[in-house]
């Protein structure tokens, strides 16, 4: 009986999401599972576990797809800078300022 | 890229900080040197538990030996995690443990020593723990990352373990004279072993597994930090270091010791310490003892 690797991830509350913690050898889910909880749950660290057999995860890490070379900050928050433009926007209205910009930590 | 091109690739690529994932192509040379260095790690971890497991009948109240066995159990579970990685760069487990069964691979010096008395315990706990978790916090930066990730869970277990040899070794220190004696007979045997754990010191211009960052920190390098922050917690406790050459320079930084017996290491790690062969006549015996259970679990999964 041969076996097989299956990944662990475990979530430390509810709520939380789910990181990886490691990976167990067994030849089933029933020992996969017993693998499981005594490696990633005997200190009570974890609410929850998934056990899931290394084989069943599909991998992509093509920097092409995920870190391609172009400018992408439109996708986030911090790629727009209005705070001059605010200022301005607010001096041509007249206003009195002071309020915190939108979207700027 | 030829096969050159993408070794050269690779080292440049793990040198300069670059991680390395178990499905990820590797270097042939760089598989094998973390394998080693693994497999060694999860050999100390296992044998590492004998010198303790012979204490849990002798420990000196029910929380001691809750602590002494949970501290067993956490020590095994670490070989198991250890292996786990290991096996991924392409050895068996069942191969791994014939090899160190067989005395062909190595465990860690300190395991090969007896223990004689429960102050033995308390400074086996402390201080080898210790000197362990400045090695292991050093492997969290590993280029090796399942190997990084893991070191990560060990330690955080390992810290339990030192507040807990910290603890006997407290206590006794606050006992009878008698007691006090225990943990400094304890300290004087214990000494030389812990000052040749790191290794001799290597140079780092040729040391392949400081170069391709399996490790980020030298030998020598471990050891001024273990004293660094070990010495004071043992002197503020009345006890003494059995080395008169034992100062910290304040000119250079650095403790001045006497040198380790590196000829004991070299002798000690294979395999003719004062405990090596029974300790793996003992697991000789266990993994013949407990064939039956390996075979039933993963008859019955079959």
């Amino acid at each position: 009986m041969a076996d097989r690797v299956w990944e662990v991830f475990r979530q430390e509350a509810e709520g939380d999401p789910f990181i990886h913690g490691g990976s167990v050898n067994a030849p089933d889910e029933e020992l996969a599972m017993h693998y499981a909880r005594e490696f990633y749950g005997r200190r009570q660290e974890s609410v929850r576990l998934w056990v899931v057999p290394r084989e069943a995860i599909v991998e992509l890490d093509d920097p092409d797809l995920l870190q391609p070379p172009f400018d992408r900050s439109f996708k986030r928050p911090g790629g727009y800078l209005i705070k001059h433009k605010l200022e301005a926007a607010r001096e041509r209205a007249g206003s009195p300022g002071g309020g915190e910009p939108e979207g700027e930590a | 890229m030829n096969e050159v091109q993408r070794s050269e690739a690779f080292y440049a690529h793990v040198s300069t900080g670059g991680k390395v994932e178990a499905d990820d192509w590797m270097a042939d040379d760089y598989r094998a040197a973390v394998l080693k260095f693994v497999e060694m790690h999860a050999n100390s971890e296992l044998m590492g538990v004998l010198p303790e497991r012979d204490w849990i009948l002798r420990a000196p109240n029910l929380r001691r030996k809750l602590a002494l066995t949970s501290k067993i159990q956490d020590e095994v579970g670490h070989a198991q995690l250890l292996y786990r990685v290991a096996e991924d760069l392409g050895k068996s487990r069942d191969a791994m443990l014939a090899d160190l069964l067989a005395g062909k691979t190595k465990f860690h010096n300190v395991f090969h020593y007896p223990t004689r008395s429960w102050a033995d315990v308390g400074i086996i706990a402390w201080l080898v723990d210790a000197a362990a978790i400045v090695s292991q916090q050093a492997l969290r930066d590993s280029s090796y990352a399942p190997y990084a990730r893991t070191m990560k869970k060990i330690c955080w277990e390992e810290s339990v373990h030192i507040m807990h040899g910290r603890d006997v070794v407290l206590t006794l220190m606050t006992g009878t004279d008698r007691q006090r004696e225990l943990v400094q007979e304890a300290l004087n045997r214990w000494w030389g072993p812990l000052m040749q754990m790191h290794g001799p010191p290597t140079d780092p211009a040729t040391d392949r597994d400081l170069i391709w960052q399996i490790k980020s920190k030298g030998n020598e390098q471990l050891r001024q930090e273990f004293l660094s922050i070990y010495v004071p917690r043992i002197w503020e406790l009345g006890l003494t270091i059995p080395d008169p050459e034992l100062r910290h320079d304040e000119a250079t930084g650095r403790w001045h010791y006497t040198e380790p017996d590196w000829d004991e290491l070299r002798s000690v790690v294979t395999g003719h310490g004062p405990m090596s062969q029974e300790r793996l006549e003992f697991r000789r015996f266990h993994r013949a003892e407990t064939q039956w259970v390996r075979d039933a679990v993963l008859g019955a999964a079959a």
